[in-house]
Protein backbone atom coordinates (compact mmCIF):
# COMPACT_ATOMS: atom_id res chain seq x y z
CA UNK A 1 0.00 0.00 0.00
CA UNK A 2 1.13 3.54 -0.81
CA UNK A 3 2.08 5.96 1.94
CA UNK A 4 -0.60 8.11 1.01
CA UNK A 5 -3.33 5.32 1.19
CA UNK A 6 -2.03 4.50 4.79
CA UNK A 7 -2.12 8.36 6.06
CA UNK A 8 -5.51 8.84 4.24
CA UNK A 9 -6.65 5.41 6.34
CA UNK A 10 -5.53 6.47 9.36
CA UNK A 11 -6.77 9.71 9.33
CA UNK A 12 -10.49 8.86 7.98
CA UNK A 13 -10.52 5.45 10.38
CA UNK A 14 -11.16 7.87 13.55
CA UNK A 15 -13.01 10.95 11.72
CA UNK A 16 -14.17 10.39 8.38
CA UNK A 17 -16.01 13.48 8.31
CA UNK A 18 -13.10 15.45 7.43
CA UNK A 19 -13.47 17.96 4.44
CA UNK A 20 -10.76 16.53 1.76
CA UNK A 21 -9.47 19.43 0.87
CA UNK A 22 -8.25 19.89 4.41
CA UNK A 23 -7.42 16.50 4.39
CA UNK A 24 -5.20 16.64 1.70
CA UNK A 25 -3.32 19.82 3.23
CA UNK A 26 -2.86 17.35 6.39
CA UNK A 27 -1.38 15.04 4.06
CA UNK A 28 0.74 17.10 1.93
CA UNK A 29 -1.09 16.25 -1.31
CA UNK A 30 -3.78 17.87 -3.52
CA UNK A 31 -7.42 17.72 -3.39
CA UNK A 32 -7.80 15.42 -6.71
CA UNK A 33 -5.26 12.77 -5.26
CA UNK A 34 -6.77 12.02 -1.89
CA UNK A 35 -10.40 12.24 -3.85
CA UNK A 36 -9.00 9.76 -6.08
CA UNK A 37 -7.40 7.26 -3.52
CA UNK A 38 -11.03 7.37 -1.55
CA UNK A 39 -12.78 6.82 -4.55
CA UNK A 40 -11.00 3.62 -5.60
CA UNK A 41 -10.75 2.59 -2.09
CA UNK A 42 -14.07 2.27 -1.54
CA UNK A 43 -14.43 0.10 -5.34
CA UNK A 44 -11.92 -2.19 -4.11
CA UNK A 45 -13.79 -2.41 -0.59
CA UNK A 46 -10.99 -1.17 0.98
CA UNK A 47 -13.20 1.33 2.78
CA UNK A 48 -16.07 -0.60 3.46
CA UNK A 49 -18.00 2.06 4.98
CA UNK A 50 -18.68 4.97 7.20
CA UNK A 51 -20.28 4.37 10.56
CA UNK A 52 -21.26 6.74 13.48
CA UNK A 53 -20.02 5.82 16.91
CA UNK A 54 -22.99 6.56 19.29
CA UNK A 55 -23.22 6.44 22.37
CA UNK A 56 -27.27 5.20 23.07
CA UNK A 57 -27.36 5.45 26.71
CA UNK A 58 -27.23 9.56 26.54
CA UNK A 59 -29.30 10.15 23.40
CA UNK A 60 -31.80 8.56 26.16
CA UNK A 61 -32.46 5.07 23.92
CA UNK A 62 -32.67 1.61 25.86
CA UNK A 63 -30.29 -0.48 24.08
CA UNK A 64 -28.91 -4.02 25.77
CA UNK A 65 -26.09 -5.07 23.94
CA UNK A 66 -24.29 -8.79 24.59
CA UNK A 67 -21.88 -11.25 23.38
CA UNK A 68 -22.16 -14.82 22.62
CA UNK A 69 -20.02 -17.75 22.41
CA UNK A 70 -21.20 -20.20 19.98
CA UNK A 71 -19.86 -23.44 19.76
CA UNK A 72 -20.79 -25.33 16.54
CA UNK A 73 -20.37 -28.54 14.61
CA UNK A 74 -19.10 -27.99 11.21
CA UNK A 75 -20.30 -30.17 8.44
CA UNK A 76 -18.68 -31.48 5.67
CA UNK A 77 -17.78 -30.37 3.29
CA UNK A 78 -19.65 -26.65 3.65
CA UNK A 79 -16.87 -25.74 6.90
CA UNK A 80 -17.83 -22.41 9.18
CA UNK A 81 -18.99 -20.48 6.41
CA UNK A 82 -22.34 -21.75 6.15
CA UNK A 83 -23.52 -21.86 10.20
CA UNK A 84 -21.50 -18.10 10.18
CA UNK A 85 -24.20 -16.86 6.75
CA UNK A 86 -26.94 -17.92 9.04
CA UNK A 87 -25.96 -16.38 11.54
CA UNK A 88 -25.30 -13.20 10.42
CA UNK A 89 -28.16 -12.65 8.23
CA UNK A 90 -30.28 -11.63 11.13
CA UNK A 91 -30.05 -7.68 11.75
CA UNK A 92 -30.03 -8.23 15.00
CA UNK A 93 -26.48 -9.62 14.80
CA UNK A 94 -23.85 -6.63 14.54
CA UNK A 95 -20.53 -8.70 14.23
CA UNK A 96 -19.75 -12.21 14.01
CA UNK A 97 -15.68 -13.54 14.63
CA UNK A 98 -14.41 -17.10 13.86
CA UNK A 99 -12.45 -17.54 17.05
CA UNK A 100 -9.82 -19.77 17.80
CA UNK A 101 -9.90 -21.47 21.67
CA UNK A 102 -12.85 -22.83 23.74
CA UNK A 103 -15.62 -22.43 20.95
CA UNK A 104 -16.14 -21.26 17.43
CA UNK A 105 -17.90 -18.02 17.16
CA UNK A 106 -18.35 -14.96 19.16
CA UNK A 107 -21.36 -13.47 18.41
CA UNK A 108 -22.53 -9.36 19.39
CA UNK A 109 -25.81 -8.93 19.47
CA UNK A 110 -27.85 -5.25 19.82
CA UNK A 111 -31.41 -5.43 21.17
CA UNK A 112 -33.86 -3.53 23.18
CA UNK A 113 -33.96 -5.29 26.60
CA UNK A 114 -32.59 -8.62 27.96
CA UNK A 115 -35.80 -10.66 27.27
CA UNK A 116 -35.72 -9.24 23.41
CA UNK A 117 -31.50 -10.84 23.49
CA UNK A 118 -32.85 -13.68 25.60
CA UNK A 119 -35.44 -14.59 23.09
CA UNK A 120 -33.22 -14.14 20.12
CA UNK A 121 -30.21 -17.21 21.74
CA UNK A 122 -33.35 -19.30 22.40
CA UNK A 123 -35.87 -18.89 19.17
CA UNK A 124 -33.34 -18.04 16.27
CA UNK A 125 -29.86 -18.93 17.19
CA UNK A 126 -29.83 -21.83 19.62
CA UNK A 127 -32.33 -24.26 16.95
CA UNK A 128 -29.65 -23.79 14.23
CA UNK A 129 -29.10 -27.46 13.47
CA UNK A 130 -25.19 -27.09 13.89
CA UNK A 131 -25.06 -25.12 16.44
CA UNK A 132 -24.48 -26.96 20.14
CA UNK A 133 -24.28 -24.31 22.90
CA UNK A 134 -24.67 -20.77 23.50
CA UNK A 135 -23.32 -19.06 26.63
CA UNK A 136 -24.65 -15.09 26.46
CA UNK A 137 -22.73 -12.38 28.28
CA UNK A 138 -24.52 -9.16 28.43
CA UNK A 139 -22.20 -5.88 28.37
CA UNK A 140 -22.92 -3.88 31.25
CA UNK A 141 -20.47 -0.86 30.68
CA UNK A 142 -18.67 0.08 27.27
CA UNK A 143 -15.35 1.71 28.12
CA UNK A 144 -13.61 2.04 24.89
CA UNK A 145 -14.92 1.15 21.63
CA UNK A 146 -13.30 1.64 17.92
CA UNK A 147 -10.06 2.78 19.83
CA UNK A 148 -12.58 6.18 21.52
CA UNK A 149 -12.41 5.99 25.22
CA UNK A 150 -15.98 6.81 26.44
CA UNK A 151 -15.21 8.32 29.26
CA UNK A 152 -15.16 12.14 29.61
CA UNK A 153 -11.73 13.75 28.75
CA UNK A 154 -10.51 15.69 31.52
CA UNK A 155 -9.61 19.39 31.11
CA UNK A 156 -5.93 20.72 30.14
CA UNK A 157 -4.00 20.61 32.63
CA UNK A 158 -0.45 22.52 31.31
CA UNK A 159 0.06 25.78 31.58
CA UNK A 160 -0.90 28.08 29.25
CA UNK A 161 2.71 29.14 28.22
CA UNK A 162 6.34 27.38 28.82
CA UNK A 163 10.18 27.95 27.20
CA UNK B 1 21.52 43.37 56.90
CA UNK B 2 24.00 42.04 54.35
CA UNK B 3 22.63 41.94 51.19
CA UNK B 4 22.18 37.75 50.59
CA UNK B 5 22.40 37.52 46.86
CA UNK B 6 25.33 36.93 44.68
CA UNK B 7 26.28 39.95 42.08
CA UNK B 8 25.96 37.01 38.84
CA UNK B 9 22.39 35.88 39.81
CA UNK B 10 20.95 39.27 40.12
CA UNK B 11 22.33 40.72 36.99
CA UNK B 12 20.78 37.18 35.03
CA UNK B 13 17.42 38.71 33.77
CA UNK B 14 14.27 36.27 34.66
CA UNK B 15 13.11 34.53 31.44
CA UNK B 16 11.35 35.99 29.06
CA UNK B 17 8.81 33.77 28.84
CA UNK B 18 8.27 34.34 32.61
CA UNK B 19 7.08 38.14 32.47
CA UNK B 20 4.45 36.77 29.67
CA UNK B 21 3.23 33.83 31.69
CA UNK B 22 2.57 36.42 34.24
CA UNK B 23 0.22 38.52 31.97
CA UNK B 24 -1.21 35.02 30.91
CA UNK B 25 -1.68 33.85 34.38
CA UNK B 26 -4.08 36.98 34.86
CA UNK B 27 -6.35 36.24 32.08
CA UNK B 28 -9.41 34.18 33.00
CA UNK B 29 -10.49 31.55 29.77
CA UNK B 30 -7.62 32.05 27.56
CA UNK B 31 -6.99 29.74 25.03
CA UNK B 32 -3.02 28.72 24.01
CA UNK B 33 -0.60 28.77 21.32
CA UNK B 34 2.19 28.96 23.66
CA UNK B 35 3.17 25.82 25.66
CA UNK B 36 6.43 23.97 24.53
CA UNK B 37 5.30 20.47 25.45
CA UNK B 38 3.67 17.46 23.79
CA UNK B 39 -0.25 17.68 24.02
CA UNK B 40 0.14 14.00 24.01
CA UNK B 41 0.17 11.82 27.26
CA UNK B 42 2.76 9.65 28.13
CA UNK B 43 2.11 5.97 26.35
CA UNK B 44 0.38 4.33 28.17
CA UNK B 45 3.28 0.91 28.52
CA UNK B 46 5.60 3.94 29.42
CA UNK B 47 3.70 5.14 32.47
CA UNK B 48 2.53 1.57 33.63
CA UNK B 49 6.14 0.49 33.68
CA UNK B 50 6.70 3.93 35.65
CA UNK B 51 3.68 2.30 38.12
CA UNK B 52 5.06 -0.80 38.33
CA UNK B 53 8.59 0.42 38.92
CA UNK B 54 6.67 2.04 41.79
CA UNK B 55 4.69 -1.02 43.14
CA UNK B 56 8.15 -3.04 42.91
CA UNK B 57 9.28 -0.65 45.84
CA UNK B 58 12.30 0.98 43.04
CA UNK B 59 12.20 4.12 45.34
CA UNK B 60 16.08 4.02 45.96
CA UNK B 61 18.51 6.10 44.68
CA UNK B 62 20.32 4.54 40.73
CA UNK B 63 23.78 5.07 40.64
CA UNK B 64 25.27 8.46 40.04
CA UNK B 65 24.81 8.00 36.10
CA UNK B 66 22.25 6.21 35.80
CA UNK B 67 20.79 2.78 35.11
CA UNK B 68 23.09 0.32 33.28
CA UNK B 69 19.95 -1.23 31.61
CA UNK B 70 18.97 2.91 30.15
CA UNK B 71 22.60 3.44 29.53
CA UNK B 72 22.64 0.40 27.51
CA UNK B 73 19.24 1.49 25.70
CA UNK B 74 20.10 5.08 25.13
CA UNK B 75 23.72 3.81 23.38
CA UNK B 76 21.57 1.16 21.48
CA UNK B 77 19.64 3.91 20.42
CA UNK B 78 21.75 6.64 19.31
CA UNK B 79 23.92 3.98 17.62
CA UNK B 80 20.52 3.47 15.69
CA UNK B 81 19.76 7.06 14.97
CA UNK B 82 22.60 8.57 14.53
CA UNK B 83 25.15 6.01 13.76
CA UNK B 84 27.26 6.78 16.51
CA UNK B 85 28.40 4.19 19.44
CA UNK B 86 28.75 5.68 23.08
CA UNK B 87 29.88 3.75 25.39
CA UNK B 88 27.30 2.86 28.58
CA UNK B 89 29.87 2.34 30.88
CA UNK B 90 31.65 6.16 30.61
CA UNK B 91 30.35 7.94 28.04
CA UNK B 92 26.92 8.36 28.92
CA UNK B 93 25.19 10.36 31.84
CA UNK B 94 21.35 10.29 32.77
CA UNK B 95 20.35 13.31 33.49
CA UNK B 96 17.27 15.92 35.40
CA UNK B 97 15.95 16.46 31.59
CA UNK B 98 17.93 17.92 28.79
CA UNK B 99 18.58 20.92 30.92
CA UNK B 100 20.72 19.60 33.69
CA UNK B 101 22.87 18.50 30.65
CA UNK B 102 23.30 21.80 29.36
CA UNK B 103 24.05 23.49 33.05
CA UNK B 104 26.49 20.24 34.22
CA UNK B 105 28.13 20.82 30.88
CA UNK B 106 29.12 24.61 30.87
CA UNK B 107 30.15 24.05 34.38
CA UNK B 108 32.13 21.09 33.31
CA UNK B 109 33.94 23.17 30.54
CA UNK B 110 34.12 27.00 30.81
CA UNK B 111 36.62 28.69 32.81
CA UNK B 112 36.03 32.40 33.45
CA UNK B 113 36.09 34.50 29.98
CA UNK B 114 35.43 31.61 27.75
CA UNK B 115 33.12 32.50 24.94
CA UNK B 116 30.25 30.11 23.77
CA UNK B 117 28.57 31.19 20.86
CA UNK B 118 24.71 30.89 20.84
CA UNK B 119 22.89 30.42 17.75
CA UNK B 120 19.78 32.74 18.52
CA UNK B 121 16.59 32.27 18.44
CA UNK B 122 16.83 29.55 20.80
CA UNK B 123 15.79 27.98 23.79
CA UNK B 124 16.26 30.41 27.03
CA UNK B 125 18.79 28.13 28.96
CA UNK B 126 22.15 28.49 27.55
CA UNK B 127 22.74 32.19 27.88
CA UNK B 128 22.05 32.25 31.94
CA UNK B 129 23.92 28.67 32.32
CA UNK B 130 27.11 29.60 30.71
CA UNK B 131 27.21 33.09 32.23
CA UNK B 132 26.45 30.90 35.74
CA UNK B 133 29.20 28.51 34.54
CA UNK B 134 31.40 31.76 34.36
CA UNK B 135 31.77 31.73 30.39
CA UNK B 136 30.64 34.75 28.49
CA UNK B 137 27.73 33.71 25.81
CA UNK B 138 28.40 35.72 22.63
CA UNK B 139 24.72 35.53 20.41
CA UNK B 140 24.99 34.25 16.99
CA UNK B 141 21.65 36.25 15.13
CA UNK B 142 20.47 34.03 12.75
CA UNK B 143 18.29 35.27 9.39
CA UNK B 144 14.56 34.40 8.24
CA UNK B 145 16.14 34.76 4.82
CA UNK B 146 18.37 31.79 5.84
CA UNK B 147 15.45 29.88 7.29
CA UNK B 148 17.06 30.27 10.83
CA UNK B 149 20.11 27.54 10.02
CA UNK B 150 23.59 28.69 10.82
CA UNK B 151 25.74 29.46 7.95
CA UNK B 152 29.62 29.15 7.80
CA UNK B 153 30.11 32.65 7.16
CA UNK B 154 27.93 33.60 10.55
CA UNK B 155 29.86 31.75 12.61
CA UNK B 156 33.22 32.61 11.57
CA UNK B 157 32.93 36.51 11.81
CA UNK B 158 31.57 34.99 16.00
CA UNK B 159 34.83 33.42 16.36
CA UNK B 160 37.24 35.19 18.69
CA UNK B 161 40.37 33.74 20.61
CA UNK B 162 37.99 33.37 23.33
CA UNK B 163 35.63 30.89 21.82
CA UNK B 164 35.00 27.53 23.14
CA UNK B 165 32.09 26.51 22.81
CA UNK B 166 29.54 26.26 20.17
CA UNK B 167 25.93 25.51 20.77
CA UNK B 168 24.03 23.71 18.10
CA UNK B 169 19.99 23.52 18.81
CA UNK B 170 18.71 22.22 16.28
CA UNK B 171 15.90 21.37 15.98
CA UNK B 172 15.07 24.56 17.22
CA UNK B 173 12.78 25.74 19.49
CA UNK B 174 11.42 28.19 18.64
CA UNK B 175 11.77 28.28 14.72
CA UNK B 176 11.54 24.99 13.83
CA UNK B 177 14.70 25.01 12.05
CA UNK B 178 16.43 21.82 11.15
CA UNK B 179 19.77 21.60 9.48
CA UNK B 180 21.25 18.56 6.76
CA UNK B 181 23.81 16.57 6.78
CA UNK B 182 25.30 18.99 4.11
CA UNK B 183 24.29 22.39 6.09
CA UNK B 184 25.73 20.45 9.10
CA UNK B 185 29.17 20.01 7.35
CA UNK B 186 30.90 23.03 6.74
CA UNK B 187 29.52 24.14 10.42
CA UNK B 188 31.97 20.70 11.42
CA UNK B 189 34.90 21.79 9.48
CA UNK B 190 34.79 25.54 11.04
CA UNK B 191 34.37 24.00 14.35
CA UNK B 192 37.71 21.68 13.61
CA UNK B 193 39.60 24.54 12.43
CA UNK B 194 39.15 26.54 15.23
CA UNK B 195 39.11 23.33 17.88
CA UNK B 196 35.88 24.19 19.40
CA UNK B 197 34.09 21.78 21.38
CA UNK B 198 29.93 21.70 20.34
CA UNK B 199 26.97 21.16 22.60
CA UNK B 200 24.59 19.82 19.95
CA UNK B 201 21.44 19.61 21.99
CA UNK B 202 19.05 17.47 20.33
CA UNK B 203 16.17 17.35 22.23
CA UNK B 204 13.65 17.60 19.28
CA UNK B 205 15.36 15.23 17.06
CA UNK B 206 12.70 12.83 16.53
CA UNK B 207 10.29 15.61 15.26
CA UNK B 208 11.61 15.96 12.23
CA UNK B 209 9.52 15.92 9.45
CA UNK B 210 11.70 16.15 6.44
CA UNK B 211 14.53 13.52 5.79
CA UNK B 212 15.99 12.04 9.35
CA UNK B 213 17.94 13.96 11.83
CA UNK B 214 21.51 14.15 11.68
CA UNK B 215 24.01 14.51 14.66
CA UNK B 216 26.96 16.69 14.14
CA UNK B 217 28.67 14.11 16.13
CA UNK B 218 27.97 11.57 12.90
CA UNK B 219 30.41 14.06 11.28
CA UNK B 220 34.25 12.74 10.19
CA UNK B 221 36.43 13.71 13.57
CA UNK B 222 33.36 15.94 15.42
CA UNK B 223 32.36 12.81 17.82
CA UNK B 224 35.38 13.75 20.29
CA UNK B 225 34.66 17.43 20.43
CA UNK B 226 30.89 16.91 20.76
CA UNK B 227 28.43 16.56 23.30
CA UNK B 228 25.02 14.60 22.40
CA UNK B 229 21.97 16.00 24.83
CA UNK B 230 18.62 14.48 24.44
CA UNK B 231 16.45 13.33 26.33
CA UNK B 232 12.58 12.20 26.55
CA UNK B 233 10.91 15.07 27.11
CA UNK B 234 9.85 16.06 23.39
CA UNK B 235 10.22 12.52 21.60
CA UNK B 236 7.90 10.65 24.35
CA UNK B 237 5.87 13.53 25.45
CA UNK B 238 7.45 12.75 28.89
CA UNK B 239 8.22 16.41 29.99
CA UNK B 240 7.06 16.03 33.61
CA UNK B 241 9.49 13.02 34.44
CA UNK B 242 12.55 14.83 33.79
CA UNK B 243 14.31 13.16 32.36
CA UNK B 244 17.41 13.50 29.95
CA UNK B 245 21.05 12.41 29.02
CA UNK B 246 24.17 13.34 27.50
CA UNK B 247 27.03 11.55 25.74
CA UNK B 248 30.26 12.43 24.70
CA UNK B 249 34.09 12.45 25.54
CA UNK B 250 34.48 10.32 28.70
CA UNK B 251 37.42 13.05 29.84
CA UNK B 252 34.46 15.57 29.63
CA UNK B 253 31.83 13.40 30.96
CA UNK B 254 33.71 12.58 33.91
CA UNK B 255 34.03 15.46 35.29
CA UNK B 256 30.18 16.18 34.47
CA UNK B 257 29.23 13.33 36.73
CA UNK B 258 31.08 14.56 39.48
CA UNK B 259 28.65 18.25 39.47
CA UNK B 260 25.71 15.98 38.84
CA UNK B 261 27.15 13.63 41.70
CA UNK B 262 27.30 16.39 43.87
CA UNK B 263 24.52 18.72 42.96
CA UNK B 264 21.75 15.74 41.97
CA UNK B 265 22.79 12.31 42.82
CA UNK B 266 20.73 10.53 40.27
CA UNK B 267 18.05 11.19 37.91
CA UNK B 268 14.14 9.94 39.28
CA UNK B 269 14.11 6.36 39.17
CA UNK B 270 11.03 5.46 38.53
CA UNK B 271 11.42 7.75 35.36
CA UNK B 272 14.55 6.08 34.93
CA UNK B 273 12.76 2.02 34.56
CA UNK B 274 9.32 3.84 32.59
CA UNK B 275 12.30 5.25 29.73
CA UNK B 276 13.71 2.07 29.48
CA UNK B 277 10.57 0.61 28.22
CA UNK B 278 10.02 3.82 25.84
CA UNK B 279 13.43 2.51 24.32
CA UNK B 280 12.81 -0.47 23.93
CA UNK B 281 9.26 -0.78 22.48
CA UNK B 282 7.45 2.52 21.95
CA UNK B 283 9.08 3.44 18.11
CA UNK B 284 5.67 3.17 17.09
CA UNK B 285 4.08 5.62 19.92
CA UNK B 286 6.75 7.86 18.00
CA UNK B 287 5.91 7.61 14.63
CA UNK B 288 2.22 8.22 15.42
CA UNK B 289 3.00 11.29 16.96
CA UNK B 290 5.19 12.52 14.95
CA UNK B 291 2.48 11.68 11.79
CA UNK B 292 0.01 14.29 14.01
CA UNK B 293 2.33 16.54 14.47
CA UNK B 294 3.34 16.64 10.84
CA UNK B 295 -0.36 17.33 9.74
CA UNK B 296 -1.05 19.93 12.23
CA UNK B 297 2.59 21.43 10.83
CA UNK B 298 1.09 21.57 7.46
CA UNK B 299 -2.05 23.05 8.28
CA UNK B 300 -0.68 25.92 9.76
CA UNK B 301 1.86 26.48 7.07
CA UNK B 302 -0.81 26.92 4.64
CA UNK B 303 -3.11 28.83 6.75
CA UNK B 304 -0.50 31.48 7.48
CA UNK B 305 0.13 31.09 3.62
CA UNK B 306 -3.32 31.93 2.82
CA UNK B 307 -3.68 34.75 5.64
CA UNK B 308 -0.65 36.26 3.68
CA UNK B 309 1.24 36.23 6.70
CA UNK B 310 5.45 35.30 5.68
CA UNK B 311 6.26 32.23 7.50
CA UNK B 312 9.20 29.80 6.41
CA UNK B 313 8.13 26.29 6.28
CA UNK B 314 9.79 24.60 9.27
CA UNK B 315 10.54 21.22 8.97
CA UNK B 316 11.18 20.37 13.00
CA UNK B 317 10.11 20.70 16.43
CA UNK B 318 6.34 21.30 16.89
CA UNK B 319 6.99 25.36 16.24
CA UNK B 320 5.98 27.61 12.90
CA UNK B 321 7.73 31.20 13.45
CA UNK B 322 5.61 33.47 11.76
CA UNK B 323 6.80 36.97 10.92
CA UNK B 324 4.50 39.77 12.10
CA UNK B 325 6.87 42.84 10.88
CA UNK B 326 4.02 44.05 8.87
CA UNK B 327 1.74 45.08 11.82
CA UNK B 328 4.60 47.48 12.69
CA UNK B 329 4.36 46.63 16.50
CA UNK B 330 7.17 44.46 18.27
CA UNK B 331 6.98 41.41 18.85
CA UNK B 332 5.91 42.10 22.19
CA UNK B 333 2.90 44.16 21.51
CA UNK B 334 1.80 42.52 18.81
CA UNK B 335 1.56 39.21 21.62
CA UNK B 336 -0.13 41.02 24.39
CA UNK B 337 -2.66 42.80 22.07
CA UNK B 338 -3.13 39.37 20.92
CA UNK B 339 -3.52 38.14 24.09
CA UNK B 340 -6.19 40.88 25.57
CA UNK B 341 -8.28 41.45 22.19
CA UNK B 342 -8.60 37.61 21.15
CA UNK B 343 -7.68 36.06 24.20
CA UNK B 344 -5.13 33.61 22.54
CA UNK B 345 -1.23 33.29 24.26
CA UNK B 346 1.15 33.17 21.87
CA UNK B 347 4.75 33.31 22.96
CA UNK B 348 6.77 36.45 21.38
CA UNK B 349 9.97 35.69 19.14
CA UNK B 350 12.09 38.35 21.47
CA UNK B 351 11.68 35.91 24.35
CA UNK B 352 14.28 33.27 22.61
CA UNK B 353 16.99 36.33 21.91
CA UNK B 354 16.80 39.69 20.27
CA UNK B 355 17.21 38.60 16.56
CA UNK B 356 13.48 37.06 17.31
CA UNK B 357 12.11 40.46 17.05
CA UNK B 358 9.28 40.29 14.27
CA UNK B 359 8.28 36.84 14.88
CA UNK B 360 6.28 35.34 17.40
CA UNK B 361 6.63 31.23 18.39
CA UNK B 362 3.24 29.36 17.62
CA UNK B 363 3.46 25.73 19.08
CA UNK B 364 1.47 23.33 17.31
CA UNK B 365 0.89 20.87 20.18
CA UNK B 366 -2.35 20.97 20.55
CA UNK B 367 -5.12 19.68 18.90
CA UNK B 368 -6.57 19.96 15.36
CA UNK B 369 -9.52 21.08 16.73
CA UNK B 370 -7.87 23.95 18.82
CA UNK B 371 -5.18 24.82 16.70
CA UNK B 372 -8.77 25.90 14.10
CA UNK B 373 -10.28 27.77 16.76
CA UNK B 374 -7.00 29.82 17.73
CA UNK B 375 -6.08 30.46 14.20
CA UNK B 376 -9.87 31.64 13.82
CA UNK B 377 -8.97 34.49 15.94
CA UNK B 378 -5.25 35.54 14.68
CA UNK B 379 -6.83 36.01 11.41
CA UNK B 380 -10.29 38.16 13.09
CA UNK B 381 -7.37 40.19 15.11
CA UNK B 382 -4.84 40.25 11.37
CA UNK B 383 -7.79 41.25 9.45
CA UNK B 384 -8.84 44.18 12.53
CA UNK B 385 -5.20 45.37 12.08
CA UNK B 386 -4.91 45.57 8.44
CA UNK B 387 -8.12 47.77 8.10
Amino acid sequence: MNDTRRQILNYIERNCKVDLKELAILLGTDEVTVVNEIDAMEQEKIICGYHTMIDWEKAGVDQVNALIEVRVTPQRGRGFEHIAQRIYNYPEVTSVYLISGAYDFLVSIEGKSLMEISRFVSDKLAPIDDVVGTATHFILRTYKEHGTVLAQKEKEERMLVTP
Amino acid sequence: MRNPLSKQITEIKPSGIRKFFDIVSEMKDAISLGVGEPDFDTPWRIREEGIYSLERGRTFYTSNAGLMDLKEEISKYLERKIGVKYDPKKECVVTVGGSEAIDIAFRAMLDPGDEVLIPQPCYVSYDPCAKLAGGVPVAIPLKNENEFKLTKEELEAAITPKTKILVMPFPNNPTGAIMTREELEPIAETVKEHDLYVLSDEIYSELTYKGTHTSIASLPGMRERTLVINGFSKSFAMTGWRLGYVCGPELILEQMLKIHQFAIMCAPTNSQYAAVEALKNCEAEVDRMRESYNQRRRYLVSEFKRMNIPCFEPYGAFYVFPCIKEFGMTSDEFATRFLQEEKVATVPGTAFGDSGEGFLRISYAYSLEDLKVALGRFESFITKLRS
